[in-house]
């Protein structure tokens, strides 16, 4: 077995303040006091404000990435592709009305209103490492409850093994869905899937806000997944239908290139992705690169669904 | 063309390509270079060696094409400011992205294609960058300076598919930079290949008037 229980983070890999504030400094130079006001870590919410306790054992005690940086660095193939579009093009999805059918082999198949969707659990805010397969990373405090809540109502039948995610397909909401002129795009709907214990586990969050605040068009309104210990692009957004199976879904990365995106996809600094290494990564706002951690940190909760696994070959 | 006009030129090259320099410089100090600031500069360094090299490849079929001269006075400018943008480029990355972690470097270097791509399109432009000057032409004689310069194109070549082998699926704009260059080297090629049909003509044309001059 490759992955050891590696502690999550210690106290050294929190940033003091004196060496971020040091860095900073660095960064902007003298124009250090030119700079906007509400830039700080804690930047102020714009949006619908939405009240969760913090969930303090499942949240990492580390600083937040910024709000403006967590909402302006994107990857959202449905807007465009790159970093910025998201942002610039969000104010075109439309998060209501919006419905949630949950269905496949369950003996309560349901379409969730998302207004009741957000009555459904209480909400909990949690503190989560987000490790893009890219090799960068953010820590976000997320809100949302966990989707086993939801699944559980639906009553799994005894074939369901898998869950598949489908995210909206409207290319008047999605401009990165129109056909572009080389044809290319991936093959929408975007589809993700996690093992039925994967999605079942307290981990995996079903997430509709962020920083306080309902979640951004940007980041997956009205309502996506987070596993934090896989690839961000495992937890997939603005989701309208979740469907129990049980064969492996097909998954959207994984259909436009396989070698490069499995379809377990855990984050591992010992498998690389075949044009870059995974061992490092930079933390959004940092300046040096830090060491990858197996599972981003979550091995002593995650390792035991994969014991059985070769992380290798199942990338 | 006048000594002015060639200065002119020369000036708007000069200023153009400061411009993404300047451009970058103001962001940093304004604290705009996106939430990656590494990454993003990394990116548009690289952007800009690519169409600056791009262009100066361009300025020898420029003048085939439309029969001018001026393109050629332009021709290594732009190429040294091609090298002066991979340099950075390739700084940002050793000092910026890596922190000079040496084995970590070379270990991409070896393994991970579209980096061995571009340090060989980096490592090509050093030899014309220090032959560039007039001395260097004398001394290495034109003919032989010529062909060496024809590295220009391998660094074109190695700088393209660097580009085409890091984009992600979705991207597109890797495409124009390798459409432009497969043009620029079919106007090359279609030159080399007309001077040879033409040559060829000369020479039979030639036999043919020494013929009939032995005639009579």
């Amino acid at each position: 077995m490759l992955i050891s229980r590696a502690p999550r983070f210690t106290s050294n890999d929190i940033t003091d303040a004196k060496h971020y504030l040091t860095r900073r400094e660095w960064m902007l130079g003298a124009a250090a006091l030119t700079l906007l006001p509400g830039e700080s870590a804690a930047a102020t919410p714009q949006g619908e404000p939405l009240k969760a306790a913090r969930n303090d054992a499942q949240s990492l005690r580390e600083p937040a990435t910024k709000f403006e940086s967590a909402t302006t660095y994107n990857n959202f193939y449905e807007f465009g592709v790159n970093k910025p579009d998201p942002a610039r093009l969000a104010h075109t999805l439309k998060p209501r009305p919006w419905t949630v059918r949950v269905d496949g082999l369950v003996h309560k198949p349901k379409t969730h209103d998302i207004d009741d969707l957000l009555r459904l659990s209480p909400l909990e805010e949690r503190v989560y490492a987000l490790r893009c397969v890219e090799g960068w990373s953010m820590i976000i405090p997320w809100i949302g409850f966990p989707l086993a809540s939801l699944l559980k109502r639906a009553e799994p039948t005894g074939q369901a093994k898998y869950a598949e995610f489908t995210t909206l397909l409207d290319p008047s909401q999605f401009p990165g869905q129109r056909s572009s002129l080389f044809g290319f795009s991936l093959d929408w709907p975007y589809t993700e899937g996690l093992r039925l214990d994967e999605a079942l586990h307290p981990l995996t969050l079903l997430t509709v806000g962020m920083y306080g605040q309902v979640l951004p068009n940007q980041n997956g309104a009205p309502v996506r997944v987070v596993v934090p210990w896989k690839y961000g692009f495992k937890s997939a957004k603005s989701i309208v239908r979740i469907r129990l199976t049980s064969e492996q879904p097909a998954t959207a990365w994984n259909k436009a290139a396989p070698q490069e995106y499995g379809f377990y996809s855990n984050v591992n600094p010992a498998v690389d992705h075949p044009r870059w290494s995974q061992a490092t990564e930079r933390r959004i706002g940092e300046f040096r690169r830090r060491p990858t951690l197996p599972f981003n940190g979550y091995a002593d909760q995650v390792a035991p669904l994969y014991a059985s696994l070769d992380l290798k070959k199942y990338y | 063309m006048s000594r002015r006009v060639r200065l002119a030129l020369k000036g708007v090259v000069w200023g153009v390509c400061l411009v993404p320099l300047a451009t970058l410089v103001y962001w940093f100090a304004r604290d705009d270079l996106t939430a990656n600031p590494i990454s993003f500069v990394t990116t548009t360094l690289g952007d800009w060696t690519l169409r600056i090299l791009l262009a100066s490849l361009a300025m020898t079929p420029i003048r085939l094409v439309l029969g001018v001269s001026w393109p050629i006075t332009l021709r290594r400018l732009l190429g040294l400011f091609a090298f002066f943008y991979v340099c950075l480029h390739g700084s940002v990355w050793i000092v910026l992205d890596f922190f000079f972690d040496w084995p970590r470097m070379w270990e991409d270097i070896l393994k991970r294609p579209y980096i061995t791509m571009g340090m060989l399109g980096l490592l090509s432009l050093i030899p014309l960058a220090a032959t560039s000057t007039a001395g260097m032409i004398k001394r290495l004689g034109a003919r032989r300076w010529r062909r060496l310069h024809r590295l220009a194109y391998l660094a074109g070549v190695a700088g393209s598919i660097h580009f085409l082998w890091l984009a992600k699926v979705g991207r597109t704009d890797q495409y124009w930079y390798v459409a432009t260059l497969a043009l620029l080297l079919a106007i090359r090629l279609g030159d080399v290949a007309l001077r040879a049909v033409r040559r060829r003509r000369e020479r039979r044309g030639a036999r043919v008037a020494t013929a009939s001059i032995r005639m009579p």
